[in-house]
Parts: C-alpha cells; sequence; structure tokens
C-alpha cells in the first residue's frame, strides 16, 4: 500500500471512530428524538459554528465548484455571492425563525407550516419538497467521495470503487444511526482543520508553481476563451441577470434544505444563530479559492473529467502522505453532511409526511426516525451505484428550484399570516410545475431565456419559478378575500 | 440609532453583488487577480463585518 492510500484510509477510519464516541457518549438520552436529532438543542457559538459550516460546504462543494469554474468560467463564481449574502438573511430572517421554533417545540420546517398555518396539506407539501431536494444532495456527496477514490487506485478502487464507498457509507449510517446529530458534529470538528491546512498548502503551493495568480488567469482565459465568448473571466453582458438571479435564489434556498434547519435548530440560543452568521463567511472564503482551483487546473493543462480535476491537482502539486490528507478531506467531507442530511430528510419526512397522512401525532420516538435515516443512506448509495451520475446531478438542480418554491412560506409565515394556507398552496404547486417544466424543457440548464420582442432575459429557473408562484399566491389571496363579501352581498 | 435603523446596513452586500456590471471587469488587478473575483471576496470580510457591526449595535443586553 502506499503512502497517500495509507494517510488517507488512516484519517477516514479516525473520522469515523470520532462519529462512534458521540454515540456511546450519550446512549442514554438518545432514545429521545430531540436529543438525536438536534442534539438537545445545546450547540454553543464554535460547535454550531462547526456543523454548519461542515454541513453547508459540503464535498460535492469542493468539487463541483471548481468542476464548474473549469468548465465554463466567470459564471461558476456565483457561489461565492450567494455564499455571501445568504448571510444577511440568516441573520435577518433565520433567527426569528429559530425563536418561533424554540418556543412552540418545532423541529422541522413542516412543524413551523402546520403550527403557523394549521394546514396539513401545505405542511406536506413543504415537507415532501425538502426530502425530495435533499435525496439528491446525498447521492452527489457519494458523487465527491467517488471522484476521490477513483484518483487513488490500490486498495481504495476495489470494485471501481465500489467497495469503498458501501463500506464508508455503512460506517456513516452506523453512527448516524447511534449517535445522531452529535456524530457528525464531533466529526465536522476534525473535518475543518483538515479542510483549513488543505486550502492553506493549496493557497500557498499551487499558484507558486504556476508562475502566480497573474500567469493562471491569463493562461485559464486563453483555455476557456471562445469566439462566442471571448472574455471568459467576466460575465458576458447578457449573462449578468443569470449571474445575479442564480447567486440570489440559492441564498435563499439555502437554509430551507432540511439539513440546513436541522443544524440551526440544534444552536442553543437565537444569539447564537446571529453570531454564527457573522463568523460562517470565513468559509465563502475558503469557497472562493477553491473555485478559483479550477483556473489553476487549466493553467496547469490538466484534461480530464470536470469532477476529477481537484484530485488530480492534489496529486501533482502536492507531497504523496499531504495528498492523502487533501484527499481524506474531500471524504470526510461529504460523510458529516451526508449523515446530517440523511437525518434531517428522515425526521421531516417522518414527522410531517408520513405522521399527518397516517393521523397520528408524531411520537416522542425516534425509532422510525432512525430507521428512515438508514433507509435514505441506502436509497442515495443505490442511486449513485445504479444511476447515471447525470441523474444525480439533474436531480439535485431540480431539487434546488423546487426547494426554493417553500420559500413563501417559511418567509411570509415568519411575521404575519396575511397570506392564507390555501393561496400558498396554489402558489406552491405553480412554482413547482413551472420549476420542473424550465428545466425539462431546456435540457436540464439552470438557466432559461425569455424573449419579450427582440429583447431577451436569461435568469435562473428557481427564480422565475418563484415569481410566478409569488403572483399567484397574492392572486388566490386577494380572490379569498373577496370572496365571502361577495357571497354575502348576493 | 433605533435598532431597525442598523438592520438597513445589511441591505449593503445585496447592492453591491448583485448590480454585476459595477464590478464585471479585470482591472485594477490585486496581486494578479482580477477584479471581478477579489471585489466579490472583498465583500464577503465586508459582509461579515458589517454582520458583526449589526450584531453587536442590536443585541438586547442583559441576556
Amino acid at each position: 500500500m502506499n503512502i497517500t492510500v495509507a494517510v488517507f484510509a488512516a484519517l477516514v477510519l479516525f473520522a469515523s471512530a470520532l462519529g462512534f464516541t458521540a454515540a456511546r457518549r450519550k446512549s442514554g438520552e438518545l432514545r429521545d428524538l430531540q436529543e438525536w436529532a438536534l442534539g438537545g438543542r445545546r450547540f454553543g457559538t464554535l460547535l454550531s459554528w462547526f456543523l454548519l459550516g461542515g454541513d453547508l460546504y459540503t464535498a460535492y462543494t469542493f468539487v463541483a465548484l471548481p468542476a464548474l469554474v473549469y468548465g465554463v468560467g466567470a459564471l461558476g463564481f456565483f457561489a461565492v455571492p450567494y455564499a455571501t449574502i445568504a448571510y444577511p438573511i440568516v441573520f435577518l430572517f433565520l433567527a426569528r425563525f429559530w425563536n418561533i421554533a424554540h418556543e412552540r417545540g418545532y423541529m422541522t420546517v413542516g412543524d413551523f407550516v402546520r403550527g403557523r398555518y394549521e394546514s396539513r396539506m401545505l405542511e406536506i407539501a413543504v415537507a415532501a419538497t425538502g426530502v425530495l431536494a435533499a435525496l439528491p444532495y446525498i447521492a452527489l456527496q457519494i458523487v465527491g467521495m467517488k471522484a476521490v477514490l477513483a484518483q487513488l487506485g490500490g486498495v481504495v478502487a476495489l470494485g471501481g470503487g465500489a467497495m469503498p464507498l458501501i463500506v464508508a457509507f455503512a460506517l456513516l449510517a452506523a453512527y448516524t444511526y447511534f449517535g445522531g446529530l452529535r456524530a457528525p458534529a464531533t466529526i465536522a470538528v476534525f473535518k475543518d482543520i483538515l479542510i483549513y491546512a488543505t486550502i492553506a498548502a493549496a493557497i500557498v503551493i499551487i499558484p507558486h508553481a504556476l508562475g502566480g495568480w497573474h500567469a493562471i488567469f491569463d493562461a485559464a482565459g486563453r483555455a476557456l476563451a471562445t469566439p462566442l465568448h471571448p472574455q471568459p473571466l467576466l460575465i458576458a453582458p447578457q449573462m449578468q441577470f443569470a449571474y445575479a438571479t442564480l447567486a440570489l435564489g440559492s441564498a435563499f434556498s439555502l437554509f430551507l434544505y432540511p439539513h440546513a434547519i436541522t443544524s440551526l435548530l440544534s444552536a442553543k440560543s437565537a444569539d447564537v444563530v446571529r453570531r454564527n452568521a457573522a463568523l460562517l463567511p470565513l468559509y465563502s472564503i475558503l469557497l472562493g479559492i477553491i473555485a478559483l482551483l479550477g483556473f489553476a487546473a487549466l493553467a496547469a493543462g490538466i484534461h480530464a473529467a470536470p469532477n476529477e480535476i481537484v484530485p488530480i491537482l492534489f496529486a501533482r502539486f502536492f507531497p504523496p502522505w499531504f495528498t492523502g490528507l487533501a484527499d481524506a478531506t474531500i471524504v470526510i467531507g461529504a460523510l458529516v453532511p451526508a449523515s446530517i442530511m440523511a437525518l434531517g430528510a428522515a425526521n421531516l419526512f417522518v414527522r410531517n409526511v408520513i405522521a399527518p397522512i397516517s393521523g397520528r401525532i408524531p411520537s416522542a420516538s425516534a425509532a422510525a426516525t432512525k430507521w428512515l435515516t438508514l433507509a435514505f443512506c441506502a436509497l442515495s448509495l443505490l442511486l449513485v451505484l445504479y444511476m447515471n451520475v447525470k441523474f444525480a446531478i439533474y436531480f439535485q438542480l431540480l431539487g434546488g428550484a423546487w426547494v426554493l418554491q417553500t420559500a413563501p412560506a417559511i418567509f411570509f409565515g415568519l411575521h404575519s399570516r396575511t397570506i392564507p394556507a390555501r393561496a400558498l398552496l396554489a402558489g406552491w404547486l405553480t412554482g413547482m410545475v413551472a420549476a420542473s417544466y424550465f428545466a425539462v424543457s431546456d435540457g436540464f440548464s439552470p438557466l432559461v431565456a425569455f424573449h419579450i420582442g427582440n429583447f431577451s432575459v436569461t435568469g435562473f429557473i428557481a427564480v422565475y419559478a418563484v415569481l410566478l408562484n409569488l403572483a399567484i399566491a397574492f392572486a388566490a389571496t386577494l380572490l379569498l378575500r373577496f370572496r365571502p363579501s361577495e357571497i354575502e352581498a348576493a | 440609532m433605533a435598532r431597525r435603523a442598523w438592520y438597513w446596513l445589511l441591505a449593503l452586500p445585496f447592492i453591491a453583488l448583485l448590480d454585476v456590471p459595477i464590478y464585471d471587469r479585470i482591472d485594477p488587478r490585486w496581486a494578479g487577480i482580477p477584479f471581478f473575483y477579489w471585489y466579490q471576496l472583498a465583500w464577503v470580510v465586508l459582509t461579515a463585518a458589517l454582520l458583526a457591526v449589526v450584531y453587536v449595535a442590536t443585541r438586547v443586553r442583559g441576556r
């Protein structure tokens, strides 16, 4: 076994062992759902920071973002404004969401919708959307892991990388089952130390080896330039609106995902949430640096599948033992969010889809949620092993556009109830259909162009869909308002 | 200043980052990095700073 694989395997196994320590420490209390799914809502500023950081900045981000920049240039950088304006949103709205959830004992967005609107239909709609959006996201974490395993070779390439994936996911499912949210929280601390070490090394070693950032950008610009797009380091004027809507739409949907809400609600106070809004942008700087690695790969003349360029960069510029560490960082970076996503989606599904349909009040027992967490892990693994990776990517894109359609119900519910549940439901349905139609009609592109005469505006499908969603919700509100008086008049 | 007034500071990152034409250019570079990229990275830091200011200014004391 070579040194890279040895370091890699040792670090991944150590991280898994950390996950199991979380299970042993609190085994007595872990039968309680609050304790298992939200860590007893006791996480302070620092642990919340690690947990949210580990949860939102996933392995897939670290693999896919440079891949996007490598493929399309400046447009791929939208993740940076997205991961910046997300935090004023957290500060202004999600801290209030925490307060309401804490006061009323809500554990999910589904609970929130049921409590605010007293509508089980809307609750099921919002919860099912969250679950649907989470599943492909888990699958894409596995895609990120696969990209690393394919590069490593040796023992971790057994069965085309399928064997180690199954082992890693069995470990993941086991410590999540036994330890609940405390398991990924414990691993997240370790994962972050590795991430900061890897990025610090990458930002020093790689630009130096390639002759500095000036040379990297110039070479990347030449490599990407086409007659149609002569300035790939910038956004073409007709794409500036698309860039802004990608950032804005993604920022508003970020905290509607079940894994984000799960981590958010595990904070011990709204103050912890607000403080984290100011501290989490530190990860967004890392995100920006990682995105720039896409240009570094172009400058280094790497020709490969976009998802593989980051592991290839590591292998080319880092010493073997550090390559093992950097690769382990990506895999551990996949395990943390995958665990929280499976847990959050399972909790949402049991409490807000199964319970209202079966007509029973969600019990305090964690048993059903725990089993469903295992099922979601298995399902995502099957999705990656037996389906086309492209399918998972399309599904995740669609999930992102879908999840934004739950935004009106959540954001309007924070301050008032002027918009009734039926209007929100009509808006949600319109948004879901519109988002799906836009995505499918243009070969699963996140962008769609609207033509008005000679004028054409390209924008993010999720944003166009949510505008329709809002228009229908407002129109339906007016209709519902006026109907009773008309009946009276007649 | 009233608590709510401080929240308006948080509109700045939205304006600065969503108005793409204001930063969609190469020059001036910083450490070789085109303006488009370092401007947005600088706004990550500025947004964090604004959030810290608003947090301190609007914190309910005695908790």
